[in-house]
């Protein structure tokens, strides 16, 4: 209720948007309950409900027993290692794709024979590439690449190599075009290289940015790992995708605290190096 | 602009380079892989064989029908995730801004940490066993890391919320739900919206994979068919998960762009 000059509005005057925009949402929301099968009483059934109460009970306490620890250490490293190479690999495919893409160092943008077909063709092929490689989540790559090479972590090097990647590509133009590249520019029109006019007029001013910014990828890749094991391709998470099927709760929350351990590592350690950078 | 000269020579850079590079050496051999492998004929010929397989995609109207019953319904799973979540941290932000004093606070956040800590992957798989196979473990799951993620992001737009609005209406006389309603929300209702929005987009991403341990969607589908050997149906849900993916990177970076501009 509101009083203006002495009037009572007796009704909210924006009572009709209101309601409008109410029924809108509910239409939408209807279906996409249904869509998901939204059905809260299915939390509360007894039989489903005791699993979950059981398993969730075995989470305490954690299961420390020495081979168990032992081999969880190993797939810590193993995490690690996949993470490291992965990223590695990664930066082998995004060096070449990100310095193909990047206009700043485009020599047919300057010359005479300014927008050549080819040049263009090559870039858009290369944009191309980079969309599928990050298109399509890790854990999927990793899925088709556990049929091609068998279960393990080679599969999930080559996943975090393939996404991320692709990923480092786009960013890395992305920073190349962002910075200063007067530099770079008064290389091309005198004549230098494309390899050189890189190296000499860009790399200087954003090597920092690129390699502080594929350190924090690193990170990312370190937690990829971990839910790429779901599909057996190697690490923390396929034992802990073991410990889930056999529903054994210790090994669990001993590989959970595991893993929040390894994530809080990975962050520490990107912080330093990305400090030591700066 | 570079404006400093070049640099000196660094022992501390070199030797960090150096402990870089002899840990990536050691990850290669830890994990016994040469990347020269892949390069042999044998591999190469094993991937052209496999790639092989999965051409022509599946185009029935049949298939194509039941994909697009996935697409709607990881667009569902991601939605309902993000907004059961955005509502849920509303409420877990006024004790994680530290609205109800310190202990409330500490207990809030250290519960918004444990729930963004834990893979949405793994959430799912526990969701699983509780509810069962089907779209809504997927959407539980999705809804408590988000939750993880909103509320923090809530709770910190909260607490660098200017109070005097906040504080001025309950000099006035109103109650600490009304001070909240017309101080605080409708300043920060726009960000808090941005963030939900943003980790919409987040989740639809999220909800194409949750599948692949029986949590509905689009994922569902491709683990289905890929353990069926049934590569061309797994190549057209494929490609519609890399359609719905950059669709959504589109149309996000578009509204991102319409509203910098109505920003200025």
């Amino acid at each position: 209720m509101t009083v203006i000059r002495g009037i009572t509005h007796r009704r909210d005057p924006a009572a009709l948007q209101r309601f409008l925009i109410t029924s809108i949402a509910l239409a939408i929301l209807w279906p996409m309950m249904e869509l998901a099968q939204f059905d809260v009483f299915a939390l509360f059934e007894d039989r489903k409900l005791n699993v979950f109460i059981n398993f969730l009970g075995q989470f305490f306490p954690p299961d420390l027993q020495r081979s168990f620890l032992l081999l969880v250490i190993k797939a810590t490293l193993e995490t690690l290692a996949m993470a490291t190479a992965g990223i590695t690999l990664a930066m082998l495919i995004a060096i070449p794709l990100g310095l193909i893409i990047t206009y700043s160092l485009s020599i047919s943008r300057i010359g005479p024979a300014s927008g050549h077909w080819l040049a263009k063709l090559g870039r858009y092929c290369a944009r191309m590439l980079m969309l599928l490689l990050r298109g399509i989540p890790e854990i999927v790559w990793a899925l088709l690449l556990v049929r091609v090479f068998g279960l393990g972590p080679i599969a999930g090097v080559l996943a975090i190599g393939i996404t991320y990647g692709g990923m480092l590509a786009k960013v890395y133009s992305e920073i190349l075009e962002t910075g200063n590249t007067l530099p770079a520019k008064a290389l091309l029109i005198s004549g230098s290289g494309r390899v050189n006019a890189f190296l000499y007029g860009l790399l200087p001013g954003t090597a920092q940015e690129l390699a502080s910014y594929t350190v924090y990828r690193w990170e990312c890749a370190v937690r990829a790992s971990v839910v790429m094991g779901f599909v057996g391709a190697g690490g923390l998470g396929q034992l802990m995708d073991q410990s889930m099927k056999m529903l054994n709760g210790g090994e669990v929350s001993t590989i959970l605290i595991m893993f929040l351990l390894l994530v809080l590592l990975a962050d520490y350690i990107s912080l330093v190096i990305r400090r030591q950078l700066a | 602009m570079n404006t400093h000269p070049a640099r000196e020579f660094c022992l501390k850079c070199l030797v960090t380079l150096l402990v870089i590079l002899s840990c990536i050496a050691v990850s290669f051999i830890y994990l016994s892989f040469n990347p020269l492998a892949l390069f042999t004929k044998q591999a190469m010929s094993d991937v052209a064989i496999y790639t092989a397989r999965f051409f022509p995609p599946d185009l029935s109207p049949l298939f194509l029908k039941k994909v697009w019953d996935g697409v709607l319904q990881t667009l569902a799973i991601s939605a309902l995730a993000t907004l059961l979540a955005a509502i849920a941290s509303l409420f877990l932000a006024l004790p994680a801004a530290g609205q109800f004093g310190h202990a409330p606070k500490v207990m809030t956040r250290f519960l918004l940490n444990f729930l963004r800590s834990v893979p949405e992957l793994v959430w799912a798989v526990l969701m699983v066993l509780a509810v069962g196979l089907g779209p809504f473990a997927g959407t539980l799951a999705l809804c408590l890391h988000t939750i993880g993620v909103l509320g923090r992001l809530f709770g910190e737009t909260l607490e660098n919320h200017p109070q005097e609005s906040t504080e001025a209406l309950k000099l006035a006389g109103a109650s600490k739900a009304q001070a909240f309603i017309y101080g605080a929300l409708p300043g920060v209702f726009s960000q808090f919206l941005s963030y939900s929005l943003y980790r919409w987009e987040m989740n639809i991403r999220m909800a194409t994979i949750l599948g692949f341990v029986g949590a509905g969607g689009l994922g569902q589908i491709l683990y289905y068919e890929l353990s069926l050997l049934h590569e061309p149906q797994a190549s057209t849900v494929i490609m519609a998960m890399l359609i719905l993916v950059i669709g959504v990177d589109m149309v996000s970076n578009q509204l991102r762009r319409v509203q910098m501009h109505s920003l200025g």
